[in-house]
């Protein structure tokens, strides 16, 4: 984990809104949450990113109350809620099927906590009308869930679930089953909804471009462990594992062995091929020399420069074949085979005056050596 | 195909349809065809105290079975659904034997048992009987609704601040109601058409529906039997026709 973060963390402490303290869960010999410790801030966006399988949703549910942990504990706003159930969380969950009551309606849905809770009549109708309001639907309240769309339907799940102004707003891939348009016209809309009411929302998906686009803070889940927590800049520039880099971008993956120069920089070392390493990728990523690494490149930091490409200590550069050429709109993106024999994938944005390459095409690439990342690599 | 299915359904239906005009006949004695047009078999079937005794009898019976067999069943399936406890695949098929044992065999171990504790040719006696005979289909009803609802909907219910018992009757209860009042229907309508079991829990006194046109058949065979019987039809039919109902009207999920 990187300085900043453990900063971050330590400064969070007192006005936390939920504190998880070496989580567990498994399920017989199998492992599903191993030890997590986060701490989310009140007011902020979090997200839980991994793959299927990651520990992400079982994490949720234990936060939910849905399961016992098998270890470790939760802390909701300060009061230790591991050993409490659902029902006395006061914890709001919008679920990927959205969970609607088929025998209510939308109107009757919303009201439901509020029921649960005791409230006048006329308050409850209040703030049902507020809440419904609040996700552009207050004319539909009247509606089965069976006769609104799958958005509609969710937003009713998110007016549901946040009506009762609770502690916190847990989101179980809330827009898995929604078609891609739809999905993106909801994301903004949940980030509107959170930043009215200032909530705390911990938010779970595998999407991790809906995680870079709506989340203040991301947790990336691999094998039921934090594999990194940080901002969307730290993850994308400063991944700090080979996962992280691979799990979120797209990313070139150069693998090799770790040297030193000697100085502050070192080198990426595989066979014929060397890249040198930029001074602070060096610093952050701790390895001692002849370490298994794995170099990091985005796409969108390689340039083709042509074969008469400028040659400096700043700069890596490699000649290579041009393979696939695909049109992605506003950009184009080159597969290459690097003379090595290595694959590298380079993204160029469109007009700019760049010429167009076809396939078999010799071109000459080159990136600064401060826009590559250095990771251990495990795999080897 | 469409006239060998015609023919399949005639098969079946015909025996069941022939009494129904033969209940309107004129004659005194069961015939078919029918001679004429007369209500007098059913102004018959409703004065004649034996006949209406039967009736009542029949409709108390099928009430307190349906009443008693859907409360214990749905308790039963709820348990054998949600439940985790050791024993539970074989108490699953315990509670669904009656479907498989024969009849005239639960009738007889009944009898015995319930002459020890002389309950034999009661009331109270019948119900339980007819209750052991409908259990299972409330069972079976109101398990296949639980198997279908969506748990979401419990943890829902729960994360927006119900405890258990006002998730069960928000939220189970409602959405499993359609298997529940088709369980309801099925037990009223065993107990409404068993003869084997009542043949032998009547008593000269308290004689159900089915039990008196048995003997009443063994006796002399008048048309009223015919206005019984089709009045039995009719009933069960509305019935049947009301379940379809009831599971059309199942919220879908």
């Amino acid at each position: 984990m990187s300085p900043d973060v453990v900063a971050d963390r330590q400064a969070a402490a007192p006005g936390a809104a939920l504190v998880l303290r070496g989580l567990r869960k498994s399920f017989g010999s199998a492992v599903a949450v191993d030890g997590v410790d986060l701490e989310v801030r009140r007011g902020e966006f979090l997200t839980l990113l991994g793959p299927s399988g990651s520990g992400k949703t079982t994490t949720l549910r234990m936060i939910a109350g849905f399961m016992a942990p098998s270890g470790g504990s939760i802390e909701i706003s300060g009061q230790d809620m591991t050993r409490v159930p659902p029902y006395r969380r006061d914890v709001g969950m919008v679920f990927q099927n959205y969970a609607l009551f088929p025998h209510m309606t939308a109107a009757q849905n919303v009201a439901f906590p509020l029921r649960m809770r005791g409230l006048q009549r006329a308050e409850i109708a209040r703030r049902v009308s507020d809440a419904l309001s609040l996700v552009k639907l207050r004319d539909l309240g009247g509606r089965y869930p069976r006769q609104l769309s799958g958005g509609q339907q969710q937003r009713v799940a998110l007016a549901r679930a946040v009506v009762f102004e609770p502690r916190l707003l847990l989101m179980d891939e809330p827009l898995g089953a929604l078609d891609r348009k739809l999905r993106k016209s909801l994301q903004l809309e949940i980030i509107h909804v959170a930043r009215q009411l200032e909530a705390t929302v911990v938010y779970v998906t595998h999407d991790q471009e809906e995680a870079l686009m709506m989340s203040d803070r991301i947790a990336i889940f691999s094998a039921g462990r934090i594999e990194q927590l940080g901002t969307g800049d730290d993850l994308y520039y400063r991944p700090a594992s080979l996962f992280v880099a691979d799990f979120i971008g797209e990313s070139n993956i150069l693998r090799g062995r770790y040297e030193t120069d000697g100085g502050d920089g070192g080198w990426m070392i595989r066979e014929s091929s060397r890249w040198r390493i930029g001074r602070s990728a060096a610093a952050r990523a701790e390895l001692g020399a002849g370490a298994p690494a794995a170099l990091v490149v985005r796409p969108e930091r390689i340039r083709i420069v042509g074969e008469d490409g400028p040659l400096s200590a700043a700069v890596n550069v490699a000649d290579a074949t041009v393979d696939e050429v695909l049109n992605l709109g506003s950009d184009v993106r080159y597969e290459l085979v690097l003379d090595g024999g290595q694959r590298l994938a380079v993204r160029e944005s469109r007009g700019g005056g760049s010429t167009a390459r076809d396939r078999g095409d010799r071109v000459r690439v080159a990136w600064s050596v401060d826009d590559g990342l250095l990771v251990p690599d495990p795999d080897t | 195909m469409a006239a060998l299915g015609a023919l399949t359904v005639f098969y079946l239906l015909a025996p069941t349809l022939v009494i129904v005009p033969m209940s309107f006949t004129q004659a005194h004695i069961l015939s078919f065809p029918p001679e004429g047009f007369s209500l007098q078999w059913y102004q018959r079937m409703f004065t004649d105290p034996q006949w209406a005794a039967g009736i009542q009898h029949s409709a108390q019976v099928a009430t307190l079975t349906a009443i008693l067999a859907t409360t214990l069943g749905t308790l039963a399936a709820l348990g054998l659904s949600r439940g985790r406890f050791p024993g539970r695949p074989l108490i699953n098929a315990l509670a669904l034997s009656p479907l498989i044992v024969p009849v005239v065999v639960i009738a007889i171990g009944m009898f015995g048992l319930f002459v020890q504790w002389k309950i034999a040719g009661s009331l109270v006696g019948l119900v339980m009987a007819h209750t052991a005979l409908a259990v299972p289909f409330v069972i079976v009803n109101v398990g296949t609704s639980l198997r279908t609802i969506d748990r979401n909907l419990e943890l829902a219910a729960a994360n927006l601040g119900a405890d258990p018992r006002r998730v069960f009757l928000n939220i189970t209860l409602p959405i499993i109601l359609p298997g529940v009042l088709a369980g309801a229907i099925f037990s009223f309508i065993t107990s409404w058409d068993e003869v084997v079991v009542a043949i032998f829990m009547t008593s000269a006194r308290y004689r159900t529906l089915p039990v008196e046109m048995w003997e009443q058949v063994r006796q002399v065979v008048d048309p009223t039997v015919a206005a019984v019987s089709t009045t039995l039809f009719v009933v069960t039919t509305a019935l049947l026709l009301l379940l379809f109902v009831v599971r059309r009207q199942a919220p879908a999920q």
